[in-house]
């Protein structure tokens, strides 16, 4: 499987996810966001870090960098798009996915290991986990509190469009396991077609037991599938 | 006073120029935690207020004489880049 992972000055996890992507058989290639031809790929990856300093807001200004448009494109054709942490905030500039990311509600950077349950185990980023299996994963953001309008979330549910939901370890979604305010402690969302997948928490992280879990390895290993 | 020809120029270009400003604010229903550590804050400093709500400022200058012409491009500049139309509202104002 092809991958590509697109990188923006300030992206900083961009070899994580490419160190993770090798160690599970992707064919991998890193694409500078002012190229303006993206290689074939099966998946692409918009990574976490702070593209463009944060500024004016998380990932506008990579929302509307070069690379993009063929980024859009390839989404719209059908290609499976993953965007972590800050890459789940370029992709709500872009469109491609519904809502925002606000502030946390603390005001607080949080970088720390928590839970989460998947709340969809029936799509191509997930097939090979189980239906509300609680992974322990690791969260870095400053605003990660999801946001979106009545009409989206009534849409989210209905289409079984959350992919993931912050809980406590015995699967508990509420509101003391909800780290950053995130609107029903949405951790995750997919697009209507389910081929674009944005997510605040880290699965690049979770994939060798010596640095922390495999936690995150059945997230690849579904998209292998 | 007789001008030099390069501010002469200058103020030629001036003429063609129209400055706006743009106000950005979260929306009413969208939790603002910055404006309420900031309003907390006032309060233990003894000042008397209400609510506050933070936001952000712009101001911005165009290559244009005509004022509705100009005002249309500011306001297509917000919602391309400026605004995020899902939490946030804006005023444009001519300075």
């Amino acid at each position: 499987m092809k991958s590509s992972v697109i990188v923006f000055p300030g992206s900083n996890c961009d070899r994580d996810i490419a160190v993770a992507l090798e160690k599970m058989q992707f064919k991998n290639q890193m694409v500078w966001h002012k190229e303006t031809k993206l290689p074939k790929s099966d998946l692409i990856v918009v990574p976490g870090g702070f593209s463009y300093g944060d500024y004016l807001r998380s990932g506008a200004i990579a929302g509307k960098s070069l690379i993009i448009d063929e980024v859009i494109n390839a989404a719209n054709k059908g290609c499976l798009v993953l965007g972590i942490c800050n890459g789940f905030q370029i992709l709500t500039e872009t469109g491609l996915l519904k809502g925002t990311l606000l502030r946390n509600k603390n005001l607080k950077f949080i970088n720390k290991d928590i839970k989460i349950k998947v709340t969809n185990n029936n799509t191509k980023f997930t097939n090979k986990y189980q239906k509300a299996q609680i992974l322990k994963i690791n969260i870095a953001h400053n605003e990660g509190n999801f946001f979106t309008d009545p009409n989206h979330l009534k849409e989210l549910k209905q289409k079984d469009l959350i992919a993931f939901e912050y809980c406590d370890e015995n699967g508990e979604v509420n509101e003391s396991s909800n780290p950053n305010g995130s609107l029903e402690n949405i951790a995750g969302i997919y697009n209507d077609k389910k081929n674009i997948l944005g997510m605040m928490p880290h699965p690049e992280r979770m994939v060798d037991s010596l640095v922390s879990n495999k936690d995150g390895v059945n997230l690849f290993l579904s998209l292998l599938n | 006073m007789k001008l030099t020809l390069a501010k002469q120029h200058l103020l030629n270009l001036k003429k063609n120029k129209l400055k706006f400003s743009v106000t950005v604010t979260l929306k009413k229903d969208v939790l603002d935690p910055q404006g309420k550590v900031v309003q907390n804050t006032l309060i233990n400093l003894g000042m008397n207020l209400e609510t506050i709500r933070q936001g952000k400022y712009f101001e911005i200058e165009v290559n244009e004489k005509n004022h509705s012409k100009a005002e249309k491009n500011i306001d297509e500049m917000c919602k391309k880049l400026l605004v995020n139309l899902i939490i946030e509202d804006y005023k444009i104002n001519k300075l």
